[in-house]
């Protein structure tokens, strides 16, 4: 009962904070030095709390609020425990980043901003401890609402209350599924306790309505194909401590929703299930990673990679679940684990990078990739800081991204065995595209970095950026530490988090880890599949540094500088490097299929001749645009019976009357 | 770990890092044979890198520490990769810090630094350079997986000294599948190394370069380390081919006299492999850019092939 209450405090000083902040939200000295900082240690406590929830078994609780005779239930096991460590501290990290980001004037209503945010925090905790679908849905639903109020933060621009918009659409559908699949799992015996739903024996028919459903819902939620429509608009919309959270963080929440379901409430788990969340994730992660590589603003680039983030995710519970079905339960674990540790992995890079593009944004005013440029000398912290995130985010050892692919990509290669051989043949195939996303990852991360950081400044406005501030400074060094850990101590990690495996498959990775050694990550056995981050950071640190001392030592170390040669070309402005669009090129052709574009090519006789390309996402012309204008028809047909005239209006009641006396006449 | 197991893995380090020029070298003079030109000195590599070490750096200005950090970094991860592939023993201590998946992540890493390098100085043909290399990068990466899977899933293992220790041992039955990935690791690694097909190594013109676009600013020690490091690159794939395709000859764990005997086997081994190189070099033509996906496609679906051909008929 300790760590639960513990939690429940954790909510109120979140609420309390935000409520100071609304009263004293015109002081943005008072919001920088105590508000946000508060929020972060809070942030910090949460995780500890859930760090010991970790070990320790499962605590209930309910609270009384709410309607009569329906309290709220609470549950705290290991499941919600890993997902409210992974809140805990990167949020505590986001806070601090934000509390130097917003003790600068950025025009916005801060202390309304500060309540969203720190009602934002709350509910996420709120989701994570929910124990019956009444309390989740109110708190899924606060979360919406509050991440909405904070994406249209900026609402004077049109372009972000129609994200915002289609935020606020996309999330309801999502709610709407995941309440009928709530629906659908009491099955009709009137109990929405979670506890409840676990006592029903659902047939296998309706136990995949409620699993669908709840695909779709969360899926919504997360950013799956085909409902991520509105994930590349709000993310750059919000302000950049809110995208980090978002992305980092609440997507995170749509997956503990979908481990909840399928391997905790539905009761049974059938092998399509996992088949169809493999196709579907594979399906996102392609689509997101293609669509990230060519987008030219920052802040969408990272969105977009984040639906990829969120597809290989999505894909690992897939695995999990064919395995699972089939009883596999050893590689069950081997996935479930990669599962956990890319949601960890993913939203300590992720939110770095958010927080990077801030601070780029806030030093230069300018978002759009093609207008910056060789920022690295005007803002080495950020830069150097945002490099880590990009290596983990390309997927590259000895960096968190690479330990989860690593685990996924064993979970692949040990597959078969499986019962079907058709099964046995396609689940390795969907490794190799699961590879080809990771390597294009690099290829997103490497344009991201290269373009913002590297080069030329492609305006004379960067001259005067500045960089980032202390506490801005500690907010991404945290995250960055994150990372680091997440990367170099993969063994300890995994035995902190083997509790929520074992919780939903009754079998972990823990007993393998301790056996190997902290330090060798070997889930199997070690001649089967071994790798030593540790080791192998120490070996590239230590050869990078020999080889610099040798060099240094031999030879002299004579260095002059120079205009750069570019094969003798003299014309060298900023304007001669690549463009975003120009890096994104090669993907652009090869793909081409996969995007709607839209060039425009100069012809000879053009007295203002210029190149423009749009590429555009075929969803919108192929699903959405369709569905909007058979909603406008049914809505323009349906205005036909309103007249406004009350003599119309009485007669439908009249004949509806009538209509009703005949057919329910007894 | 082993005394043996030390002194072969300190061995095998200083062997790649004194063989790798070697290797480049017999290469260049194979090619010159074949294309009816006066060779250059077999030593000529190690001429170039004594020169280029002694020479001072020249550096763009704009050339932030990055560009100075990735030669050190490149040349790092090459060392890595040639330490912990099995080319002459089993038995090499560094070997479980990475498996096959962790070296493709080297290379990966190499690549990623030297491609942001290439961008940071800011001309035109740098950043081409960088984004043609990522483009191969990312062609090529999921063959060269599909074929470790392969071998992977033959061996039930994704440890290099596993794979090896299983191939070299299993009764020579022969396996389909393990030619059809043969055939594709050869394809990924004339991509990987900038060789004719993809690349030419040779080459200062403007629309075909891609390696050599990405380093054109570097000199001095600089420019040496990632002259030497593209050797140790070539070297280590050649290991990495001969490792998982013709490991017969490697020696296995605490036996000091295979060792010595690997190492005339490993020589002879890798100056047939650097022959046909040249060979399949000089009677090919450098494809356009935009025929590149094809042929790493064409790897891929051989690679692919072979993984299916294995789980349909040998397991």
């Amino acid at each position: 009962m300790i760590a639960i209450d513990a939690l429940l405090i954790a909510a109120g000083l979140w609420l309390t904070l935000g409520f100071i902040g609304l009263v004293k939200g015109r002081s943005l000295r008072f919001v920088g030095t105590v508000v946000f900082p508060l929020g972060a240690l809070v942030g910090i406590a949460v995780g500890a709390v859930a760090l010991f929830a970790l070990g320790g078994g499962v605590e209930t609780a309910r609270l009384a609020i709410g309607l009569p005779n329906l309290p709220f239930h609470l549950r705290l096991d290991a499941l919600a425990a890993v997902f409210l460590l992974l809140l805990g501290l990167v949020s505590a990290g986001i806070s601090f980043y934000a509390a130097g980001y917003f003790s600068h004037d950025h025009g916005i209503n801060l202390g309304a901003l500060c309540l969203e945010y720190h009602v934002f925090l709350a509910s996420m905790l709120m989701v994570l401890l929910a124990d019956d679908a009444y309390a989740f849905m109110v708190a899924w639903e606060t979360m919406a609402l509050s991440s909405f109020l904070l994406v249209t933060t900026d609402h004077k621009h049109a372009a972000i209350r129609h994200a915002g918009f289609l935020y606020l659409l996309v999330a309801h559908v999502g709610a709407i599924a995941i309440l009928l699949s709530f629906g659908v799992m009491t099955g009709g015996a009137g109990d929405y306790s979670f506890a409840g739903m676990r006592a029903q024996k659902l047939s296998p028919f309706w136990a995949s309505i409620a699993y669908l459903l709840a695909l779709f819902g969360f899926g919504a939620k997360a950013g799956l194909l085909p409902v991520h429509v509105w994930l590349p608009e709000a993310h750059p919309a919000a302000p950049s401590p809110v995208s980090a959270l978002m992305s980092g963080v609440m997507l995170k929440t749509a997956i503990y929703g979908l481990l909840r379901v399928s391997f905790d409430l539905a009761g049974m788990t059938l092998w399509w299930w996992g088949l169809a969340a493999l196709i579907l994730g594979l399906a996102t992660a392609l689509f997101g990673v293609l669509y990230a590589t060519v987008q030219s603003d920052m802040k969408r680039l990272l969105a977009y990679s984040s639906i990829e983030n969120i597809g290989l995710v999505v894909v690992a519970i897939g695995l999990a679940l064919i395995f699972h079905a089939y009883g596999m339960e050893a590689l069950a674990a081997l996935a479930l684990t990669a599962v956990f540790y890319h949601c960890l992995a993913h939203a300590g890079f992720k939110s770095l990078l958010f927080l990077a593009t801030g601070s780029v944004l806030h030093a230069t005013k300018e978002r759009s990739l093609g207008k910056l440029g060789g920022l690295i000398h005007r803002m080495p912290w950020v830069a150097w800081l945002a490099l880590v995130g990009v290596l983990a985010g390309a997927g590259l050892p000895p960096l968190s991204g690479f330990i989860s692919e690593w685990l996924l990509l064993q979970g692949f290669l040990f597959s078969p065995g499986l019962p079907q051989s058709w099964l046995n043949m396609t689940v390795p195939v969907a490794a190799a595209a699961v590879v080809l996303v990771a390597a294009m990852a690099g290829f997103a991360m490497v344009k991201f970095y290269g373009i913002i950081f590297l080069g030329q400044m492609r305006e004379p406005a960067l001259k005067d950026a500045h960089d980032a501030g202390s506490r801005e400074r500690l907010g991404l060094f945290w995250l960055v530490l994150l990372t680091l850990l997440l990367g170099l101590f993969p063994g300890s990690i995994i035995l902190q988090i083997d509790s929520a495996t074992q919780q939903l498959l009754g079998k972990g990775l823990a007993e393998r880890v301790i056996a190997q050694g902290w330090w060798l990550l070997a889930p199997i056995s070690p001649e089967r599949a071994s790798y030593e981050p540790l080791v192998f950071f120490m070996i590239v640190t230590a050869s990078v540094l020999l080889g610099g001392w040798v060099v240094k030592r031999l030879y002299h170390g004579r260095l002059r500088r120079s205009p750069a040669w570019d094969c003798g070309y003299h014309f060298q402005g900023p304007r001669a490097q690549d463009t975003a669009e120009g890096f994104s090129q090669p993907i652009r052709r090869i793909f081409a299929p996969m995007f709607r574009m839209q060039r425009h090519f100069p012809s000879l006789r053009d007295r203002e001749p210029y190149f423009d390309v749009k590429v555009e996402d075929h969803f919108w012309y192929g699903l959405y645009l369709p569905i909007a204008r058979l909603a406008a028809r049914l809505s323009a047909l349906v205005t036909n019976l309103q007249g406004g005239r009350i003599a119309v209006y009485l007669m439908y009641s009249f004949f509806t009357l009538i209509l009703l006396i005949l057919v329910a006449r007894p | 770990m082993s005394a043996t197991g030390f002194f072969g893995q300190l061995f095998a380090l200083v062997l790649a890092l004194l063989l790798a020029p070697l290797l480049t070298g017999w290469v260049n003079q194979c090619r010159a044979w074949l294309q009816n030109r006066a060779a250059p000195p077999l030593l000529q590599q190690y001429y170039l890198l004594h020169k280029l070490f002694h020479k001072d750096v020249v550096l763009a200005h704009g050339a932030s520490p990055l560009f100075r950090f990735a030669p050190y970094a490149v040349f790092g991860c090459m060392l890595l990769a040639s330490a912990i592939i099995p080319s002459l023993s089993t038995d090499l201590p560094l070997a479980p810090a990475a498996d096959a998946l962790a070296l493709v992540g080297v290379f990966g890493l190499a690549r990623v630094f030297i491609s942001l390098a290439a961008m940071d100085v800011g001309t035109s043909f740098g950043t081409l350079g960088g984004r043609r290399e990522m483009m191969i990068g990312f062609l090529a990466e999921p063959a060269l997986l599909i074929v470790i899977f392969t071998v992977a899933l033959i061996a039930q293992s994704t440890s290099l000294a596993t794979i090896v220790e299983t191939l070299a041992h299993r009764a020579l039955n022969i396996y389909p599948s393990i030619a059809f990935a043969g055939l594709a690791f050869t394809m990924v690694s004339f991509a990987e190394n900038a060789r004719v097909p993809v690349d030419n190594p040779a080459t200062h013109l403007e629309l075909t370069m891609i390696h050599e676009a990405m380093i054109l600013e570097y000199s001095g020690r600089h420019l040496a380390l990632i002259e030497w490091a593209a050797s140790l690159k070539l070297y280590a794939f050649s290991c990495l081919g001969l490792a998982l395709f013709f490991p017969w000859g490697i020696a296995e764990r605490d036996n000091v006299f295979a060792l010595m005997a690997a190492v005339p086997l490993l020589v002879v081994k890798l100056a047939i492999g650097g022959a046909v190189l040249a060979l399949i070099e000089t009677v090919n033509a450098k494809m356009r850019i935009f025929r590149a996906p094809e042929f790493l496609g064409t790897a891929f679906l051989l690679a692919v092939l072979g993984m299916l051909v294995n789980l349909l008929l040998e397991s």
